[in-house]
This record gives C-alpha cells, sequence and structure tokens, in this order.
C-alpha cells in the first residue's frame, strides 16, 4: 500500500504511467471527502492530489480562475469572495452527511463528482462552469482540452467528460472555470405549512413567473426544524431564493408575495439567515445525523418527484425532502436498507429521472449499484469510453459500475500491453 | 475547393449507388430519397458556400426507426454518412461527402410536448431554433440560446454545434439549455441522455455530444429548458474613440458585477457599413460602438443602466444614448444585426471568422489584424460580442479575382493563429467543421487530439459518420487503442513516494 503525493503535474503523470505499466490500480484521491461515495475500491496504491494546489490564473474581469486540481476548494472561494465573485453554481459540501468535517474537498473533486446546490435551477452545476482541463489519461498520456475563454466549440468537451466521471477516466491536474459575480443582496421568501403536492405547485408558479428564483425547496414538516439552528420552527418551509441588486430584489419579492399570497403564510428572511439556510440545504445538514442511514440522491421532473415520494413512503419508512422546485429530492431510508430496487423501480413509472445512493455502510454500497444503472446500449457506450481513456482500467477501477472498464471490453486493445 | 482534403471515395461504395438508392427507398418510402443530380443541388453545401459537393444520395427520414435502420445498414457496409439539419453551418459541418449518404433530419419538424410546470420543451431536432420559441411565447416563455441564423437553423444542428448567441453571457449555450436527448448511433443504437431531470447519470455524454458536430450521433429529439421572458429590455448605445475604452469599459461593467443581457461591439469599418446600410443613427466619429442590453425587472434594468452609463463616461465615452422606447431599443440593434449583409454591400464576399481572446486582449489582436490586413491587401471589419470575448472578423474580399479566395482563407488562419496566440480559440461558436479543421494543431498537441478520436472511437470505431470534419488527420481506432506501455522508461521504476 503506497500513497503517491506528487507536486506537479509531471509527478502526476509519472505515476500513472508507472501504474499503467505496472497493472497496479490506483485510488485517485483529493481531500477524501467524497471517499466514501461510490461502490468501494479495492486499490492497493493510492493517488493523492491534496499536494499539487496552487490558484495558477484569476483574472477577475475576465470571470475566469484556473487552479492545480488538488487547490482546497474553501481557498479558492474566499479569493472570489475577496473579489466580489463566486463559483455561481454553489458546489455542495458532502462532509457533514459523510461524517466528516465540513469546510474540506478540492476544486479537483467538485468537477469529478460535479457538484452544485440549490443554485442549480439557474445557474447549473460544475459541468456548465468548467472551461478547460489538463488530466492524465488512465492509458498514461497528459492530455488538454478547452481553454480559458467563456465561448469556445473547438473540438470535443472532454472538460464536461471528466464531470461526474468520479476519477475513472483521467487524473485531472489543472482545471480552469467561469466564475461569476457574487449577488449583491438576497431574499429568501417561505410560505409555511404546505403539503408536499401544494409545494410543489407553488415552486412551479413561482419559477413560471419573472421572478428570477434561483433557488426553490421544500422541507416537509419537521424536516424544517433540522437547519438553521431550528431557527424556522417545524412547520413545512416551502423556500424561494431571489438574488441580485438591491432595488430588483425588493420588486421581485413584492411580485412573489402578490403571486404566492393565498398559498400559504408569508415569511421573509433576508442576510446572513437565508444564506445559512441555504447552507443547510446545499449541504443535506437535514441528514447530516451522524448515523450510516442510507441517503438518496434523487433527480427527476420536479412535478413528478413528490408523486414518486408518496408512493415510496406506502411501502418504506423515508424522511425526504426537496430542491431544484422539487426535481432534487434527498431520502433519507429510517429502516436501514437502501430499497434500491423498489426505489429505482417507482421513479422509472414517474417519468424517470435517476438516484444516487450517496450515504451507506460500505457492506450496502458493495452490494447495491451506488449510480442509477444505465440502459444497455448507453452502459456499452460508457464502458467503450471508460476503456478509450483507462484501457487497464488503473483509475477508480469498479467505483461507477462493476467491471467497468475492463480491458477485454476493448477489441482494440488487444495484445497491446507489454 | 481551395485545396481541402477530404476523405478519399470509397471505390465499392461509388460502384454500388443503385443498389445502395433502391435500398434506401425500401427504408424510407415515399419522396424520403432524392438521387437525381439536380434535386441534390440543393444540398450540395451548407453556410459554408465557399465548398460544394453532391452526396451520393439524400435520405430523408420522418421516423427514429428509419434513421436507426439507415445507419444500420450504412455501418453494416461500411458506407459513409453525413448527417444534417437546416444547413446554416458556417463552419462546413454538414458538407457532403461524394460516397456519403446525406442524412437531412428536416422531416422531423414537430413540437412534440410543451411541459410548462417543468419548463421543458420536447421537440424533434428539425425544430427551428425560433420555432420552440414561437410554440411557447403565448405563455410568456422563450428558448434562450439564439444564434443569428435562428429562423432557420434547427435545434438538432444546435445540440450538433453548440450553438451560442448575443444573449449566451447570461444564459449560457445550447450546452447550458439542453436538458436531454435521443440520438442514434452509428451502429443502429438508440441511446436516450437526461430528460427533464437535470444533470445525466454516470459519465456527461450530453456535454460530450452537445459541440461534437455530428460525429457521434444522430440526434432524433431533443429536451430543451424554456424561460420566462424577462420584463423588459433596454439598450445603451456608447461610442468610444478607441478600442482601448470600448474594452475598458466592458470590463469595468463586469467588474461592478453587472452580467448584461447582451454586450456588442463594432468597429470602425463595420459601424460605417451598417449605418450606411439601415441609417441607426450610429455616430460616424468613434472607433468602437457598444451596445449593452440590460434585461429583467423595470427597477433592475433602471438601476443598472444608470450604473453603466456612469461607467461608460468614466471610461471617456464621446456619446451615450439610452433607450427610450422599444422601438429606440430596437433601432440600436438594427444596425449590429443587419451587419453581415451591410459588409455583403461593400464588398462582393466577405469571410466570417469566429475566434474568442481574453477580452483584455481586443486592442493587441484589432491591431494585429490592421497589419495582416495591409500585408494581405484585404479589408476586414469587426463585430465582437464583447461579454465573452467572441470575435467575428468579416474578411473583404472579390472571388471573382482570381486568387482573393485563397488569400482570404489565409488571411482568416492568421486572425486564429493570432487569437490562439493571445489564449484564445479557434471557434467560439460556428464550429470547426472542414473550415478550420486543419488550424486544429494551432490549438492541440497529437495527444490532445488523439485522445478527442478516441472519444469517437467509442462511438463510430469506423469513423463512417461525417468523416473528413474536425479532425485533420483521421487515425485508425485500432491504432489508437494501442497502450504504448514502455516499462524501463517509467521514471520511476522503484514504487516512487513524491
Amino acid at each position: 500500500m503506497t500513497t503517491f503525493t506528487p507536486a506537479t503535474a509531471d509527478e502526476t503523470l509519472s505515476t500513472v504511467q508507472w501504474a499503467a505499466a505496472e497493472d497496479a490500480p490506483l485510488e485517485i484521491l483529493g481531500h477524501g471527502s467524497k471517499r466514501g461515495i461510490g461502490r468501494p475500491l479495492q486499490s492497493e496504491h493510492t493517488l493523492d492530489l491534496s499536494k499539487l494546489t496552487g490558484v495558477t490564473l484569476y483574472e477577475p474581469a475576465e470571470l475566469v480562475l484556473s487552479a492545480r486540481a488538488g487547490t482546497p476548494l474553501a481557498e479558492i472561494e474566499q479569493l472570489l469572495a475577496q473579489n466580489g465573485q463566486q463559483l455561481a453554481f454553489e458546489p455542495m459540501d458532502y462532509g457533514p452527511l459523510l461524517g466528516a468535517a465540513p469546510g474540506k474537498g478540492t476544486i479537483g473533486g467538485v468537477l469529478a463528482a460535479n457538484l452544485s446546490g440549490p443554485r442549480r435551477l439557474k445557474a447549473g452545476a460544475a459541468r456548465d462552469h468548467i472551461l478547460g482541463i489538463s488530466a492524465v489519461a488512465g492509458r498514461g498520456e497528459a492530455f488538454k482540452s478547452g481553454g480559458r475563454v467563456v465561448k469556445n466549440v473547438t473540438g470535443y468537451d472532454l472538460s464536461k467528460l471528466m464531470a461526474n466521471s468520479w476519477g475513472t477516466l483521467a487524473v485531472l491536474s489543472d482545471v480552469t472555470f467561469k466564475v461569476l459575480p457574487a449577488a449583491e443582496t438576497e431574499v429568501t421568501l417561505a410560505i409555511r405549512g404546505l403539503l408536499d403536492d401544494a409545494a410543489t405547485a407553488a415552486m412551479a408558479l413561482a419559477l413560471g413567473s419573472s421572478a428570477e428564483v434561483s433557488s426553490a425547496a421544500h422541507l416537509p414538516e419537521r424536516v424544517a426544524a433540522r437547519v438553521a439552528g431550528s431557527t424556522l420552527g417545524s412547520d413545512a418551509a416551502t423556500l424561494l431564493r431571489v438574488e441580485g441588486f438591491g432595488p430588483s430584489v425588493a420588486y421581485r419579492i413584492a411580485a412573489l408575495k402578490l403571486l404566492l399570497g393565498k398559498a400559504g403564510p408569508l415569511q421573509e428572511i433576508a442576510g446572513e439567515a437565508s444564506k445559512t439556510i441555504w447552507r443547510d440545504v446545499r449541504d443535506c445538514a437535514p441528514f447530516a445525523d451522524g448515523t450510516e442511514k442510507p441517503v438518496w440522491r434523487v433527480s427527476m421532473a420536479p412535478s413528478q418527484a413528490h408523486q414518486m415520494v408518496l408512493t415510496l413512503r406506502m411501502q418504506a419508512g423515508v424522511s425526504a425532502f426537496y430542491d431544484w422546485q422539487g426535481g432534487l429530492i434527498w431520502l433519507r431510508m429510517e429502516a436501514g436498507d437502501p430499497e434500491a430496487s423498489l426505489l429505482r423501480g417507482l421513479i422509472r413509472k414517474h417519468g424517470g429521472g435517476h438516484a444516487t445512493l450517496v450515504r451507506a455502510a460500505l457492506s450496502h454500497r458493495a452490494a447495491v449499484p451506488v449510480f442509477e444503472p444505465q440502459a444497455p446500449h448507453l452502459a456499452a457506450l460508457s464502458a467503450r469510453l471508460k476503456a478509450e481513456f483507462d484501457p487497464k482500467a488503473i483509475l477508480n477501477p469498479g467505483r461507477m459500475a462493476p467491471g467497468s472498464g475492463s480491458a477485454t471490453l476493448n477489441p482494440t486493445t488487444e495484445g497491446a500491453a507489454p | 475547393m481551395s485545396g481541402l482534403a477530404m476523405p478519399k471515395p470509397d471505390d465499392a461504395t461509388m460502384r454500388r449507388r443503385d443498389e445502395i438508392v433502391a435500398d434506401m427507398r425500401i427504408i424510407v418510402p415515399g419522396e424520403g430519397v432524392v438521387d437525381a443530380e439536380n434535386s441534390m443541388r440543393a444540398f450540395e453545401s451548407d453556410g459554408l458556400t465557399a465548398y460544394r459537393q453532391l452526396p451520393l444520395v439524400v435520405v430523408l427520414p420522418e421516423t427514429v426507426a428509419q434513421v436507426s435502420r439507415v445507419l444500420k445498414y450504412c455501418n453494416d457496409r461500411n458506407i459513409r454518412v453525413v448527417p444534417r439539419g437546416s444547413g446554416t453551418s458556417l463552419s462546413g459541418g454538414a458538407l457532403p461527402l461524394e460516397d456519403a449518404v446525406l442524412l437531412v433530419m428536416s422531416r422531423f419538424n414537430r413540437i412534440l410536448e410543451i411541459d410548462f410546470p417543468n419548463r421543458a420543451v420536447v421537440a424533434q431536432p428539425g425544430v427551428t431554433n425560433l420555432g420552440i420559441t414561437t410554440a411557447v411565447e403565448q405563455e410568456g416563455f422563450y428558448y434562450a440560446p439564439d444564434p443569428s441564423s435562428q429562423i432557420a437553423c434547427s435545434i438538432g444542428g444546435n445540440v450538433a454545434e453548440n450553438s451560442g448567441g448575443v444573449h449566451c453571457l447570461k444564459y449560457g449555450l445550447t450546452a447550458n439549455n439542453v436538458l436531454g436527448i435521443e440520438m442514434v448511433l452509428m451502429n443502429g443504437e438508440v441511446v436516450r441522455l437526461g430528460g427533464r431531470h437535470l444533470d445525466t447519470e454516470g459519465y456527461d455524454l450530453l456535454g460530450v455530444m452537445t459541440g461534437s458536430e455530428g460525429l457521434l450521433g444522430v440526434v432524433t429529439e431533443v429536451t430543451v429548458r424554456i424561460l420566462k421572458k424577462p420584463e423588459t429590455a433596454r439598450a445603451l448605445l456608447i461610442g468610444f474613440p478607441t478600442s482601448e475604452q470600448g474594452g475598458q469599459c466592458v470590463a469595468d461593467i463586469i467588474g461592478a458585477g453587472i452580467i448584461p443581457g447582451g454586450m456588442e461591439m463594432m468597429d470602425r469599418p463595420a459601424i460605417h457599413a451598417a449605418e450606411d446600410f439601415v441609417h441607426a443613427g450610429y455616430p460616424l466619429d468613434v472607433e468602437a460602438l457598444l451596445i449593452v442590453e440590460l434585461d429583467g425587472p423595470g427597477v433592475e434594468v433602471d438601476h443598472l443602466i444608470g450604473l453603466v452609463e456612469a461607467i461608460a463616461y468614466r471610461n471617456g465615452s464621446t456619446t451615450c444614448r439610452i433607450s427610450q422606447s422599444e422601438q429606440e431599443r430596437l433601432s440600436f440593434w438594427a444596425g449590429r444585426k443587419a451587419a453581415f449583409p451591410a459588409v455583403g454591400r461593400i464588398s462582393p464576399d466577405y469571410y466570417c471568422m469566429d475566434g474568442t481572446i481574453p477580452r483584455k486582449e481586443l486592442p493587441r489582436v484589432l491591431a494585429g489584424m490592421r497589419e495582416l490586413s495591409e500585408k494581405y491587401g484585404l479589408g476586414v471589419a469587426n463585430v465582437f460580442h464583447a461579454g465573452d470575448g467572441n470575435l467575428h472578423p468579416l474578411i473583404l474580399y472579390d472571388a471573382n479575382v482570381p486568387g482573393e479566395l485563397d488569400k482570404a482563407e489565409s488571411f482568416g488562419a492568421d486572425i486564429l493563429r493570432l487569437c490562439v496566440k493571445v489564449g484564445g480559440v479557434l471557434t467560439g461558436e460556428h464550429g470547426v467543421g472542414v473550415e478550420k479543421r486543419d488550424l486544429m494543431p494551432e490549438m492541440f498537441n497529437q495527444i490532445d487530439l488523439d485522445q478527442q478520436m478516441r472519444v469517437k472511437c467509442a462511438f463510430d470505431p469506423n469513423h463512417l459518420l461525417n468523416p473528413g470534419k474536425v479532425f485533420p488527420q483521421l487515425r485508425r481506432c485500432a491504432e489508437l487503442g494501442r497502450m504504448h506501455v514502455h516499462r524501463g522508461q517509467v521514471a520511476f521504476p522503484d514504487i516512487p513516494r513524491f
């Protein structure tokens, strides 16, 4: 068991080349803040990128920032905040949910896990903000893709392909992100006491208005008490966030009040209190309970999600809350069984989507597909793609799908290895 | 064609043309197969009209099953296929090949579902970009990406090219507004990516498909996000004595935390051409003209107009008009939107380029362009998506003067080299196609290009789908797949610890 901690892109390349030559699988790690997500790995060696650090370019007026992959996200967010800017996709922090310290995680991990947050609705995820990468493919070759400008269609977008690849295609060495101005003001309008179906309708109404709502979440009764130090009380809270310049925010909040006045009692939450609520929604704080009870992250069409949850409740003990206008469902399985096939079957019945088992005991993660299983043609295509990047399956083998990336899937590599 | 090498036609395919045409008629009955030379002329080029080529046969399928059968038929028989939407590509992405079936998706022209609660529209790929907005505007919604060809270009083509438009700084490119697609692989397999939910499970194949220029698969259905129309929009028309001042004004607007709905710049030749053509009231004594459009609620727009006006004066603007009516706002845009035909009036032909640069490099690139203009003896006018650094130089030439097209192309290539040199890229929104194919090594080394081609190998291992586009040199997938592992040469024969 060896841990490699390269400090340069060249050392990263040498490590992967060595592993390819030795057929030695590597676990690819930043801070390890999301290490508990995915199928368990049995890699003998670890490639730890936490020493590959540093912001290499930051030009606020050009809306662009480049950093080495192991640079702490916290450091980047602090630098951006000093300049009134932010990563608009609001990357979540899995630490609290997975029983680890908050504030960890690297910028490379942000892309590899395609992180986002409540603003995903309006601003997209990491995949929507990545402009360019340098990386080492599992075949032991350093390549780059994209660039440092916000508008670029030159060649295939391999940068986006790194999003949600969980270190199974290539080891990122450098990333360039688009950055955006942080909002001057934010105010949250809470509608209290709604059931899930009424909340879904209210959120759709708000998002279908011109109030430019940047985030819409629904915390059912009791779940509401588990954010922002219980300041919300335990009545259900349907939360609508409005951000921008002061006069505009005031006007849009007023418009929302007019639109939703009949939906239920309204409450206005501004400034730090609003920020705290959304940080807790982002980080799934209601289920950050120090247990290993299975937690699912489900993405569906917003209008269908609460119906799926209603049906699920009849067959399993679940606690749930919603983000992304209802389309992101966080589910905690109260009885300890992930109920994967039940859940995934219901998702298919309700218009489709995908479920990721983001927290579960090791035994569950080994037995249950953590990532949504793909239809056969798509699974085969993904496996071919993996083999094109990592023909010897040395990068996080098996983390996303069992046996994915086996060199035998790719006839073009036969006989090529020494 | 000026020296563009396309893949050598396959003799076996050419000999079997009659048989292939007959088989296509079985797969796509009725009017869906066009093989008469006169009728195929309509398809011999796309928006890059300098290149023309008749295809082997034109096939216009109507169903996904037909698309799948055509592709499988061609895959099994080693026949090349070139997909085409509306044929508005400015980079030759839909240029036919002599030995290839031209698969035209224009009969896939229906909107399948409008889903207001989820703010999604499901459309067939041949629906025009504007057609989506038209279908939802009665409810106050629109589809945000607005390439200037939006009246004609298809949403399937937008996916292939990752199309942008003047609003993409604020609202994103096609890639940021597409939720899902259905596509057919070259082997005939039908694959769905995404849907009405956010993010795709597994690898972001949707992200790779968007902008893949028809080389990975044929899109048969597209689900897009629609947005509520902003309540109002107002524009400022700002003139500067130098392009440096205009560029600094753009930087300061963004530095103030303002992301305008649109921010366009024109240089002196473009301003004059546009003003002569549409009489928009543009100032003629400035070197750079900036249009800044703010959209959103009225109070927000009014607030930001004040901020932008102050920034403009701080940067030495000599004229600054603020639209007081919708009519006036549209008049500000009239000249910009007519810039291409306006340039067409002052020159027999023009060649439109599409590099992107870091914005701060604008003065340097404009100066470099002036030098190149003198060197080649050809004029150039510039329109510029200033917010995102996407530059559209229009090179003026006369195709009837022997050698001028070649000169214009060399001039254009030098401009793109300059863009890459200052940290930019070859194409911001028009695509590589055939036009910039041979310039790819300016931006990428062979390892970079090989890795892109390996992605192609996962989708289409025989290089049958749209070959000759994007990649300067096609390498066989078997060759690309080989791993060159030299155990003895690895820098760390013992387990290294850094």
